[in-house]
């Protein structure tokens, strides 16, 4: 049968499928099992009522649970488990033998990157985006625009980045926008102020942010009083921030002395480290959008006359954006925040359909693919899925808990 | 006074001029695969896309025509008369007849070639080449020109990619498939979904919480976990890898969003409706589909155009659950991926094929755009 008619059938018999058991057991609870009437009509409708629910709930409860709920145990169990030995229990074995390989702590350490930039560059575009274009009469036009790139694939919006990097020998025109621009430097003060003054420039306010936010996260545990685990989140959160003020002082260092190969065309993606930044833009591209709306209409509604006030008393215009407006939205800035975050931990497809995790870029969701469909490890792969789901479970806590306090 | 709408004014520019610039940043990737899209490979691997929206300056070689066939007398002399271009719409700026003085003269000069031997060029490369019974032949004599060229665009790579039946690399196929992949794993979610949402959003029932709860967990839970264990379960019981297995999949993967966002939508609509409609004796059923489903439109559209986008957009899913050995079931991501291997510096195979991938996202996001922003504005969880 041709698979589009097979679609097609597909459809009608599982919609009206669906449709059909919703009407029928209704039916026959209603009718069969608890009629309402003859002499034990009331508590029969109570007793429909009462099951009723389970009804409605029990095609998705099955699915979810299937789908969702089982594979966690499976895989949990699988990571401890060997296929090659008929499924016999190695305990921690693949564990181990995932901690002893490198190309895991490269997707680690890549994934750490991802978290820290990604969420941040997009939230902090989307935060520019939506206040720049509250206010101007073509705003919602130039939405749409920068919202564009949410319904681009992530393989698609590969495709239009890697034209973007595309590299040509030194001879030819360079047809990759990167490059052509990256040509037109040859080493006079233009490029030095362009491609070592300004990233320098941005990589020391990285550094200095990161500082502050370690300061503001481990200032309480010197003041001492809390418990210990607390304190040992404060540690790991202050130790991180040590361990990036290092990576940055480490790439100042390595573009202030950077020999640059003026004039000679780069393939972008093959240059180790710096790559990951590139693969990241493509994200950081598509998610603004997303950042922008939430935050735009985060910030629509602020009241006004907070706003009013500081214009009173002489708030300049940044003052008004970062003293009065950013405080105001701050738990709209972690929605997004942590929304990005997970997206950022199953990234697959742009590792996948750029680099596949060549020259250093692996990251953890296309390590795990890597593991399951190429090196037919299912006990590593479900490892790693493993290290994804508890990388992943904070959020879910903090959600959980959000969700029961607001219906509460 | 002066002094402050001075500076408002000023701001005012600033912020439309940033506008337009992050507004450009984040248009040109997509311009340019969508220009590169529409020229020939032979364009594409000599000058980049932004060149070929302006006219452009190129030099370029041509022949007069053969002199023993088009030659014809003038008394003594023989004249050969044409266009350089065969009419085609280019302006000479510059020409020459040697490749070592290409731009000797201008459009309109008349060129000495010794012995009362010429040939005069016009702008729009009509030419008449003047000499005698021996000049005027053997091969027609060779002019070298700086033309301006219009840009020039084609739609030969859709055709070829789209419509050539003949090649193996086309994506009509895995057009088809996609949206066999698509519609159903839009649809089947939804209906199940509704129901689960009305029974959390309206109906009493103990462990009612725990179940919410239970579901803004799952909202999060990465697919990574379930790829491995699914795909056993599906060859255990006989699925295999194809159509149903992927629909399956899908809907569970789907089912979280849809049900928190209907659930979060339906739990808004006024109490009094639901009552009413129960006073007058109407079943849950009956309620469910004549008033809760029409009223719940708007968070139905925003779900379904996720669910949409991300099933269309999907390769990994696909991957595991979808496409075989024998290829036959390949979706669009997926044949651009291997595309990407196997066709790294055919920019004009792989721009008109991702193009065809995103064309109908980009065509139904800015069709239903306002149902979109919605979905994501209840869909983050506050």
């Amino acid at each position: 049968m041709h698979p589009a008619l097979l679609g097609l059938v597909t459809i009608i018999i599982g919609v009206g499928a669906c449709i059909g058991y919703f009407y029928f057991s209704n039916l026959f609870l209603d009718k069969v099992l608890f009629p309402g009437k003859g002499p034990n009509a009331g508590r029969n409708i109570n007793r429909a009522n009462q099951v009723r629910p389970w009804l409605f709930l029990a095609p998705a409860a099955f699915a979810l649970g299937l789908y969702l709920g089982y594979p966690v145990i499976e895989t949990l169990r699988l990571s401890l488990t060997d296929r090659s030995q008929d499924g016999a229990f190695v305990g921690f074995a693949n564990y181990q033998q995932m901690l002893a390989e490198p190309k895991f702590w490269e997707a680690m350490r890549n994934n750490l990157l991802w978290l820290i930039v990604v969420p941040a560059a997009s939230t902090a575009f989307g935060l520019l985006a939506a206040q720049l274009t509250d206010r101007i009469a073509w705003g919602n036009v130039a939405k749409s625009l920068v919202f564009m790139p949410m319904a681009i694939s992530f393989v698609g919006a590969s495709v239009i980045f890697k034209l973007i990097y595309d590299t040509r020998p030194e001879d030819k025109a360079q047809i990759g926008l990167l490059n052509a621009i990256w040509v037109q430097f040859e080493g006079g003060a233009m490029s030095v102020l362009f491609l070592q003054v300004l990233p320098i420039a941005i990589v020391v306010i990285f550094a200095a942010l990161v500082a502050y936010a370690g300061y503001i996260i481990f200032r309480p545990a010197l003041a001492g009083g809390s418990g210990i685990s607390v304190l040992a989140a404060r540690t790991a959160s202050a130790a991180l921030a040590l361990y990036l003020i290092w990576l940055s002082l480490g790439s100042i260092l390595g573009i202030a002395t950077a020999e640059l190969p003026y004039g000679e065309p780069k393939a972008w993606l093959t240059v180790p480290f710096f790559n990951n930044f590139f693969l990241m833009v493509v994200l950081i591209w598509i998610q603004t959008g997303f950042a922008m709306v939430i935050l735009s209409a985060a910030l629509r509604g602020i009241p006004e006359d907070t706003i009013e006030a500081a214009i009173i008393d002489g708030a300049n215009p940044l003052q008004i954006f970062f003293k009065i407006k950013v405080p105001q939205i701050i738990p709209t800035i972690t929605v997004v925040w942590t929304t990005i975050t997970l997206v950022v931990l199953k990234v697959f497809d742009i590792v996948f359909a750029m680099t596949n995790g060549q020259w250093q870029t692996q990251v953890l969701a296309n390590y795990m693919f890597d593991k399951l469909f190429r090196a037919n490890d299912w006990g590593v792969g479900s490892a790693s899925a493993i290290v994804i789901m508890i990388l992943v479970s904070p959020i879910l806590a903090w959600n959980v808990w959000n969700a029961r306090k607001e219906m509460s | 006074m002066q002094s402050i709408a001075g500076s408002k004014s000023s701001l005012t520019w600033a912020v439309h001029i940033s506008v337009v610039v992050m507004v450009v940043l984040w248009l040109i990737p997509t311009v340019g695969l969508f220009v590169s899209s529409f020229r020939t490979a032979d364009q594409i691997s000599t000058s980049g896309w932004w060149a070929s929206l302006f006219p452009a300056e190129q030099n370029v070689v041509a022949r007069a025509a053969d002199p023993d066939e088009h030659r014809v007398a003038d008394g003594s002399t023989f004249i050969v008369s044409g266009n350089l271009f065969d009419g085609e719409d280019k302006t000479i700026s510059a020409w020459g007849t040697s490749s070592r003085a290409i731009d000797t003269y201008v459009a309109g000069d008349i060129a000495d070639l010794g012995d009362g031997e010429t040939i005069t060029v016009q702008a729009n490369g009509d030419y008449e080449w003047r000499g005698n019974d021996e000049q005027i032949a053997g091969r027609g004599q060779r002019v070298f020109a700086t033309v301006t060229a219009p840009p020039e665009f084609t739609f030969a790579n859709y055709d070829k990619m789209l419509f050539d039946e003949s090649n193996v690399e086309g994506m009509a196929k895995a057009f088809f498939n996609t949206l066999t992949v698509t519609i159903p794993a839009t649809i089947i979610p939804i209906v199940i979904a509704a129901f689960a949402a009305y029974a959390l959003a309206w109906m009493d029932f103990p462990g009612r919480a725990l179940l919410i709860a239970c579901v803004v967990g799952l909202l999060v839970v990465p697919l990574q976990l379930a790829l491995i264990p699914l795909l056993k379960l599906h060859l255990g019981i006989g699925i295999g890898k194809g159509y149903l297995g992927i629909w399956l999949a899908h809907t569970g993967f789907g089912l979280p969003l849809a049900i928190y966002l209907l659930r979060n939508y339906m739990v808004g609509l006024p109490r009094d409706i639901i009552e009413n409609a129960k006073v007058d004796s109407a079943t849950d059923f009956q309620i469910f589909v004549k008033i809760i489903l029409p009223l719940s439109f708007p968070a139905l559209a925003s779900f379904a155009i996720f669910q949409f986008l991300w099933t269309w957009n999907d390769l990994l899913v696909a991957k595991v659950f979808l496409i075989d050995a024998t290829g036959q079931t390949t979706v669009m991501t997926n044949q651009i991926t291997d595309l990407l291997g196997t066709r790294g510096g055919n920019w004009e195979i792989l721009a008109t094929a991702a193009f065809i991938s995103i064309a109908v996202p980009l065509a139904v996001f800015f069709a239903m755009q306002r149902y979109l922003v919605r979905g994501i504005l209840a869909g983050s969880v506050k």
